[in-house]
């Protein structure tokens, strides 16, 4: 029995029947997330279905020194939980309760496998949600909103995964079950919580969240303001926010990207518009005609072309859905597109999206600009085809040029995607030696064997000092109709 | 570099070598919190001023030494505010030192704490590195979130060089009223509003009256009140923000005397506690003040624990700096050894603020 029969028999020894996989047919399932481009087969997948089982788990991978990577629904963007050909992939499929739902406390207590949305629909009967809405909501797992501090289109309202967790119990790679921020508001001693939160299954199992759950408004409506020149519509951005306003969502769209997905959904978006803003308000009813007429005239004194309000619930809806199908749509009309993640302050963004028109001219690719304007989060969609050849090569040089343009503006390369694998390079033209040391200073206090997804996120010295030639690659999506950000 | 940097890593570099202990300093009001306040005391005032702030980023950013008064009034010309409403203790208060202690005002449990609100920091560590960490955008998950680790950490990591923190507009209305209710019944009024969507931003119960806070747009914080009812409390400003800086008869009684205060943090929907001593509830009952002669640690952690929360000893009225040996309520063992860890990765000399925190 070699070394990887020996630690697949000890894995099926420690848990029950039917607990782990190890034949190829079975794993190809785990051997990608949402970033298909890079594949990996694990040596074995893990199922395990609660707490005890994952500790058991990780006592196997520490006596073998195998890596195990995390994996919720597999729907991130950026290969965070792609498999390592000598770990396991530790999936929380099977951890999929609602343990405790709290009217009073307004708290959900959750197993890391519960779906985003899930959460949502159970607290609708006490007229709560949870408030974090990624695109990817009806198929992401709390587990991983937690490793990706997963945002939505509400959040520069109501914030991200790290603002709305008030505990996370997971369990080390040394075999402690640790309790992080409590159902308190807080917990004594440093704020490990908020570390934990966004590190990309680096540092811990999650094993149950207490997440907070808000009261639903009673009300929303969006208003939809066309610019005939995006500038405009950015400064209108501006004035909104100056005006002491924050918008429960504040979205733009491109002309390419109207155009992209209005055949689609029949928003009826302005195709003739440059830029096209949502703004919402939401509330009680007199606060959200309150918000609503603030909003108008603001947005005609920044000179908006014409502006419409949603007059119903379903007309709200109807306004949104090209804004959340602008990914499908992407990949309606071109074979391949590549979803950048950058984000930049909001004053830069008529600079950046400058930039990018003469990068296409430059590249000789389309690029569709969505952009969560409320917050800075800006997702670029480049569309290319990977059988012509030198596209998809073009394509990630423009994409990496894009990253480099939002760091050099005083912006990150990722809001809200992760690192992952496919951004790893771009790490090493944000952080200096220092920095990255600093962050596995912080992984080795959580994981001093190193075995918690490796590899990811943090680049090593060393790759800094190669990167440079190299290039992100990406390529088509799974799961291509999931409506994404 | 700047100037001041050099001269602080100077010094940094040469009490990491011989292994001298600072206690870093803003304005030195919050001298009495923590434990074990000793050490050369290393003044970060000199560092200060607002690097930048442009309203309709919602971003401010500035030097450690920076007064918190100065930010604040700043932010109040353009009508904008920090949300998490950090007390004031004194004209000398820095951002540096707010950020490091971690503390939030009336508006936590509706807006958020401080580490809510912080986007980056720069850290200058036990080896002089000038570390950036976040940035000034609302999203940012590239690395670790250090940023939001430093808020609260009482200096122990490092020191804070400079801070970008989210900012607020002022809400466009407020109103404040008041509820003569005993502890049961406000207890559960507070969690049954904060369930529903009604713009309650602070509340506070002492002596058997509820005062709330509504704020938002006009024509939400009219309909609450008229649903509400309660009555009409005519200086509400003057009222939180003396609850807000805990200059409140309650908090001043602890000046006095022996007295012990308490800070226990536990479920908003916490029954009532029984301990010995007067209280004051705070963030929908999310936040719980006890003030007490001598209180007994153990009794008083119990009663929180047993909540699911934990208590600080946060203030005595005594003639040494800090609350004293144990003011933090215990870590488990899993917990202490990530913290030990992460202080000798950022502090390897233990130079900074050593046992203030554990």
């Amino acid at each position: 029995m070699n070394n990887s029969e020996a630690f697949v028999a000890a894995l099926r020894a420690a848990l029950p029947p039917a607990s782990v996989l190890s034949e190829t047919e079975d794993t190809r399932p785990y051997e990608c997330d949402g970033l298909s481009a890079y594949r990996q087969l694990p040596m074995a997948v893990a199922l395990p279905a609660d707490e005890s089982q994952v500790l058991a788990v990780l006592k196997v991978c520490r006596e073998f020194n195998v890596p195990v990577v995390p994996r919720g629904a597999g729907t991130g963007l950026s290969g965070g939980a792609m498999p390592i050909e000598s770990g396991v992939v530790l999936s929380t499929a099977r951890m999929n309760r609602v343990v405790r739902m709290d009217a009073c406390s307004r708290t959900a207590v959750v197993q890391p496998g519960v779906r985003n949305l899930a959460i949502s629909e159970e607290a609708e009967q006490y007229g709560l949600y949870y408030a974090p809405d990624p695109s990817s909501q009806i198929a992401c797992t709390i587990g991983g909103n937690v490793a990706e501090n997963s945002g939505g289109v509400h959040c520069l309202k109501y914030g991200l995964t790290v603002h709305n967790v008030l505990r996370v119990r997971m369990v080390t790679i040394e075999g402690d079950v640790v309790e992080l921020g409590s159902e308190a508001l807080d917990a004594p001693g440093l704020d490990l919580l908020a570390a934990f939160i966004g590190s990309e299954g680096m540092l811990g199992i999650v094993t149950e969240v207490t997440v907070k759950l808000v009261p639903k408004p009673a009300r929303a409506r969006v208003i939809m303001a066309s610019f005939s020149e995006i500038g405009a519509a950015c400064s209108a951005v501006a004035a909104v926010i100056g005006a002491g306003i924050i918008p429960a969502g504040m979205e733009m769209m491109d002309r390419t990207s109207s155009r992209m997905v209005e055949p689609f959904v029949h928003a009826g978006y302005d195709t003739d518009a440059a830029a096209i803003l949502l703004c919402e308000a939401d509330g009680t009813a007199d606060e959200v005609e309150e918000e609503i007429a603030r909003m108008i005239a603001v947005l005609q004194a920044a000179g908006a072309s014409a502006v419409q309000v949603s007059g119903s619930e379903a007309e709200r809806l109807k306004f949104w859905s090209g804004r959340k199908n602008a990914f499908p749509a992407a990949g309606r009309i071109s074979p391949d597109y590549y979803c950048m993640d950058g984000t930049i302050p909001r004053k830069q963004l008529a600079r950046v999206l400058l930039g990018i028109g003469q990068m296409e001219t430059r590249y000789g690719l389309r690029c569709a600009n969505v952009f969560h304007a409320g917050d800075g989060n800006l997702h670029p969609l480049i569309l290319f085809d990977a059988n012509q050849p030198d596209e998809l090569h073009r394509a990630e040089a423009f994409g990496a040029e894009i990253l480099a343009l939002c760091v050099e503006v005083g912006g990150t390369i990722t809001g809200e995607h992760g690192v992952g694998i496919e951004k790893i390079d771009s790490m090493c033209a944000q952080f200096s030696d220092a920095e990255l040391a600093a962050f596995f200073a912080v992984k080795h206090a959580f994981d001093p064997l190193s075995l918690l997804n490796p590899n990811k996120a943090i680049p090593t010295l060393n790759r800094c000092a190669e990167f440079g030639k190299m290039h992100v690659r990406a390529g088509r999506l799974p799961f291509a109709g999931l409506p994404r950000f | 570099m700047d100037a001041v940097l050099d001269q602080f890593r100077a010094r940094i570099l040469a009490a990491s070598a011989d292994g001298t202990r600072l206690l870093l300093r803003g304005g030195g009001t919050k001298d009495w919190y923590g434990q074990n306040v000793v050490g050369d005391v290393f003044d970060t005032r000199p560092y200060a001023g607002v690097v930048d702030y442009e309203p309709s980023e919602l971003v401010v950013t500035a030097r450690c030494g920076t007064p918190l008064a100065e930010i604040e009034a700043l932010l109040a010309q353009n009508g904008q505010m920090l949300a998490f409403e950090p007390p004031r203790f004194g004209a000398g208060s820095t951002i540096g030192g707010v950020v490091a202690c971690g503390l939030s005002g009336p508006r936590r449990a509706s807006a958020g704490a401080l580490r809510d609100f912080v986007l980056g920091a720069q850290l200058m560590d036990g080896r002089g590195e000038l570390l950036n960490f976040g940035g000034q955008v609302m999203k940012n998950v590239a690395g670790y979130d250090v940023s939001r680790l430093l808020a609260g950490s009482l200096g122990t990591l490092g020191l804070i060089t400079q801070v970008s923190l989210k900012v607020l507009p002022v809400p466009y209305c407020e109103a404040s009223i008041r509820f003569e209710l005993d502890e049961i019944a406000a207890l559960r009024c507070m969690n049954e509003w904060a369930g529903q969507p009604l713009p309650v931003s602070a509340t506070c119960w002492h002596k058997g009256v509820l005062t709330v806070r509504l704020s938002g747009a006009q024509a939400a914080v009219k309909a609450a009140l008229s649903r509400l009812g309660g009555e009409a409390l005519a200086d509400g400003d003057a009222f939180w923000s003396a609850l807000r800086d805990q200059r409140a008869d309650f908090f001043a009684g602890a000046e006095g005397g022996a007295a012990e205060l308490w800070r226990l943090s536990v479920p908003s929907a916490a029954s009532a506690l029984v301990m010995r001593g007067e209280q004051l509830i705070e963030w929908g009952g999310a936040q719980r003040w006890l003030r007490v002669d001598r209180g007994v640690a153990e009794d008083i952690r119990r009663v929180a624990a047993a909540s699911g929360g934990h208590a600080t000893r946060y203030r005595v009225e005594s003639e040494e700096l800090g609350a004293g040996v144990g003011a933090f309520h215990p870590l488990t063992p899993a917990i202490a050894r990530i913290h030990e860890r992460l202080k000798a990765a950022f502090d390897p000399h233990g130079i900074f603020n050593r046992g203030r925190m554990y």
